[in-house]
């Protein structure tokens, strides 16, 4: 399962691997939303939080499609059903792998992005631990979105329609602490839930990924 | 470990395509499947390997025992041949590359990336991916396709050694590759009528 992890994380910095692409998104997105919302600094400090899951958000989104499709495209899907590593672990690593090329640079980023949209002083701490904490949820729960559309040729969208529905708790939550840090006021009951939301996800979408995966492959 | 499989009935998707398959492969010996295009060749060999469930009967073998290699090569582009070769040794759980690597004359390609390879050497990487699972029983569909005659030699000069070594292997291929100890089975005696598995009224109407 390591050589898989490896492997992952090797083709994710290759030419054409796509790493960096969500951090990209995120970032011109994030920076599109004073262009839109006008220069206020009241008005974005109110919005900042939200746009700044949101972004993260969607950036997780925009790569979710790659994580089984190239795999099933090539036959090495059916080559490592076919080897010792279990169908669980193979989810369990591609969401681990999507989180430390995508979730991870997002959460990086968030605070300087943060900056931008003028977001209180006191919400950084909390950004940054609610996105911490909840991205590992969005890979998650796009992994078992990936499993579900492998082998429809251009899942893409079905994958998002899939997907976003299932991100709404995390993200209500995560943008939750984050307004509730930001204004000064109790902030870790929303951030507990977000994690309560993650550690769900990781104990039981990595079977239903590999589920939908044995009936995608047959 | 002798490979045995009692009445397999096997589906490709919603459609039966074979019944009463039966037949046995003990270690050292090769079986070379025969049959037309679309006869089920590549739907018994998913079954054995367990990518697809069989419909009904049993395949009798040690777990583990299978390694497959299906008509798509399974390479990633951006990798080279050993970093490929290293990754399925390290899904398999093994280590030695370098007797894959002799076997199928990848030494000069080496450091080269897969995508930059012609079909007929990416065919060859594929091929000795089998030597890294380690595995006794071979499952191999077309595995000649695209190489030339001196690779084909190469590859029966490998299968020959794995039998040697106590493997077995079965083989969908319509070239003669030369195997000692091989038998031939026609599955075209095995074509199912084509109806549904999941049809209720064509089992009350057979």
């Amino acid at each position: 399962m390591i050589a898989l992890l490896k492997r992952d994380l090797m083709l994710a910095i290759r030419a054409g691997g796509g790493f960096g692409l969500s951090l990209a998104f995120f970032l011109i997105f994030t920076t599109l939303v004073p262009f839109g919302v006008g220069p206020q600094t009241g008005i974005l400090a109110t919005i900042a939080p939200g746009i700044l899951w949101l972004g993260a958000l969607l950036a997780c989104l925009l790569s979710l499609d790659r994580i089984f499709q190239l795999d099933w495209e090539d036959g090495t899907l059916d080559l490592i059903a076919t080897s010792p590593v279990p169908l669980e672990g193979l989810a369990a690593m591609k969401a681990l792998a999507h989180w430390l090329t995508t979730g991870l640079p997002l959460v990086v980023a968030a605070p300087a992005l943060g900056l931008l949209l003028n977001l209180p002083a006191a919400g950084y701490l909390w950004l940054i631990a609610s996105l911490l904490l909840g991205t590992p949820a969005l890979s998650a729960i796009g992994t078992f979105g990936a499993a579900l559309t492998v082998g429809i040729k251009r899942g893409g969208l079905l994958l998002s329609l899939l997907v976003l529905p299932l991100y709404m708790p995390t993200l209500i939550f995560g943008a939750l602490c984050v307004v509730r840090g930001a204004a000064g006021q109790e902030a870790l009951t929303p951030l507990l839930l977000v994690a309560g939301i993650t550690l769900g996800s990781l104990a039981i979408l990595p079977f239903a990924a590999a589920a939908a995966l044995r009936v995608n492959l047959r | 470990m002798t490979l045995r499989v009692v009445d397999l009935a096997c589906a490709r998707g919603p459609a039966q395509i074979l019944a009463g398959v039966t037949f046995a492969v003990a270690p050292g010996e090769a079986l070379i499947l025969r049959g037309a295009n679309g006869s089920g060749k590549t739907t018994l060999l998913r079954t054995l390997a367990g990518l697809t469930p069989p419909l009904a009967g049993e395949i009798i073998t040690a777990p583990d025992a299978i390694a497959y290699a299906a008509h798509a090569d399974g390479l990633k582009a951006q990798l080279s041949v050993g970093e490929n070769l290293a990754f399925w040794a390290g899904a398999f759980g093994t280590q030695d590359t370098s007797a894959a690597i002799e076997a199928f004359h990848l030494g000069p390609l080496l450091d080269r990336r897969a995508g930059e390879m012609s079909a007929g050497q990416k065919r060859r990487l594929s091929l000795a991916r089998l030597l890294v699972t380690g595995r006794p029983i071979w499952c191999l569909d077309e595995p000649t396709v695209s190489l030339d005659a001196e690779n084909v030699a190469r590859f029966a000069a490998a299968v020959t050694a794995h039998l040697a070594a106590g493997g077995s292997a079965i083989i969908a291929t319509h070239i003669d590759l030369g195997l000692p100890q091989a038998q031939t089975l026609d599955i075209t005696q095995f074509v199912a009528k084509r109806i549904r598995a999941d049809d209720p009224f064509a089992e009350a109407m057979g």
